[in-house]
């Protein structure tokens, strides 16, 4: 088995042994979203309409209450500096990690998007619009909860500094998510998408690069 | 420095501080007075020697101290940005010292870029706040301005968080072109352009010349704090520096 392989089998496979934590993200996940009509009111119509908006936010929120899962532990118990010395490099290790990182948080929001759908009255046309837009654009959030994760690994209450760092960073994902995912818009044909996937390709290859350095920078 | 004489050689000789501080007091002064005399040309223009807007009226004035501003918060960012490659590639020390004196510098630019964009919103757009594209990305370069600060000083080793932050400020040098570009499209997809443009594209020389003096202005202020700000940080990091041999010799002692 490839380094590569073996990283990211390591990864899913902690999580699957310590549980519990995909619960929740996913569970604070729909809690944001049902929390939402009592906020705005129970109106069919604007929660139709709000809805893809409501679940972007619902996502962006609860991928960054994930952030601290991806370094922290393996930093603080010397795991990262011992992967230093694997035969493959830090880029190619974080970008494993982000995988699994992208498939242990952002995988069950996904699964869990048709449920808050029905709750907000969308149709069977615009969930699947939100699933495809969450499919693509979710890569970009967990690589930018990379970067800051990186940068916060050797603040010892790194707490909300990693949101704060990097929320204003994932502004095209949400103009470009929530426009491709609510139909009417102008931009909903195809554009936004297009737009999305580019920004998630970029936001992947940016990733694993400034996520390293900022892990050795830590760590020296 | 005779190992490269040529090209680095007088970057690597202010690399030292204090060759810094020697080589910078003395433009201090100058630069200071050249934007207290601009100041005051540019001051005189704007209020006496330029006409009132035939739509904007008197409020066109505010443009006089809001363009600057939203110019030099744009300045600031790039000056980071240069001088974080020059953390990361050379480790130039005053590198990290000018990027971290530049970051609250460019905050408050940016900050009162908004609030007189705002101010100057009221009257001409009836409101304070629109989300148009401009004023929208202005405000998320004030957060990162503002997360770029918070990184500063949530760590105590300054070498490691100069490097840290150079790496943030890298990524939203990437970032931050995409984000104007996203909030531009996004403006569009919402609200059909239906706002007026201040000025248009032909302007009077009577309103350009308190713009560009007005400009140059707050740039020579923007050098002046910023090599003041430099100062004080390199000053403040040997004082820190002399509290730790102090306390590590009171630790000797006892």
């Amino acid at each position: 088995m490839s380094p590569f392989l073996a990283m990211l089998r390591r990864d899913l496979r902690i999580s699957a042994r310590t549980g519990g934590s995909i619960l929740t993200v996913a569970l604070f996940f729909t809690l944001v979203g049902a929390l939402m009509p009592f906020a705005v009111g129970p109106d069919r119509a604007l929660l139709a309409r709000l809805g893809p908006g409501i679940v972007w936010i619902a996502a962006l929120l609860a991928l960054l209450i994930a952030i601290d899962r991806l370094f922290r532990a393996d930093h603080e118990d010397g795991t990262l500096a011992a992967l230093r010395l694997a035969p493959i490099s830090l880029e190619a290790i974080v970008f494993a990690k982000l995988i699994a990182h992208w498939l242990l948080t952002a995988l069950p929001l996904i699964v869990i998007t048709p449920l808050l759908a029905v709750l907000f009255g969308l149709d069977g046309d615009a969930t699947l619009r939100l699933l495809l837009t969450l499919l693509i654009g979710t890569p970009s959030l967990t690589a930018f909860a990379a970067i800051g994760g990186a940068l916060t690994v050797s603040i010892g209450r790194g707490g909300l500094l990693a949101p704060v760092l990097i929320l204003p960073l994932c502004v095209p994902t949400l103009i470009f998510g929530v426009a491709a995912a609510t139909p009417g818009l102008p931009g909903s044909d195809g554009a936004a998408l297009l737009y999305l996937a580019a920004f998630t390709l970029l936001a992947l290859v940016i990733a694993p690069f400034a996520a390293a350095l900022a892990l050795k920078m830590a760590a020296d | 420095m005779s190992i490269n004489p040529a090209g680095m050689g007088f970057l690597s000789r202010l690399a030292h501080p204090g060759h810094f501080l020697a080589w910078s007091r003395g433009w201090i002064a100058p630069l200071s007075w050249i934007a207290t005399a601009l100041f005051a040309l540019g001051l005189w223009l704007a209020f006496f020697a330029s006409p009132e807007d035939y739509q904007m009226g008197g409020t066109v004035r505010i443009m006089y101290v809001h363009v600057p501003n939203a110019w030099l918060a744009q300045l600031c960012y790039a000056i980071m940005a240069v001088a974080s490659i020059g953390t990361l590639v050379w480790r130039h020390p005053l590198a990290e010292v000018a990027a971290k004196a530049a970051a609250p510098l460019g905050a408050a630019f940016t900050a009162i870029a908004l609030v007189t964009g705002s101010l100057w919103g009221r009257p001409t757009w009836g409101t304070f706040w629109e989300w148009d594209g401009r004023m929208t990305s202005t405000l998320v370069l004030l957060f990162i301005y503002l997360g770029i600060i918070a990184l500063w000083r949530s760590l105590d080793d300054q070498g490691r968080a100069g490097r840290l932050v150079a790496v943030l400020t890298l990524v939203g040098a990437i970032n931050i072109p995409i984000v104007k570009f996203s909030v531009d499209w996004w403006q569009t997809l919402h609200q059909p352009a239906s706002i007026l443009r201040a000025g248009g594209p032909s302007m009077p020389f009577s309103i350009l010349a308190p713009l560009l003096t007005m400009t140059l202005a707050f740039t020579f202020l923007f050098l002046a704090l910023h090599i003041v700000a430099m100062r004080t940080e390199i000053v403040r990091r040997r004082v820190d520096a002399m509290q730790r041999r102090h306390a590590a010799e009171l630790g000797i002692e006892q």
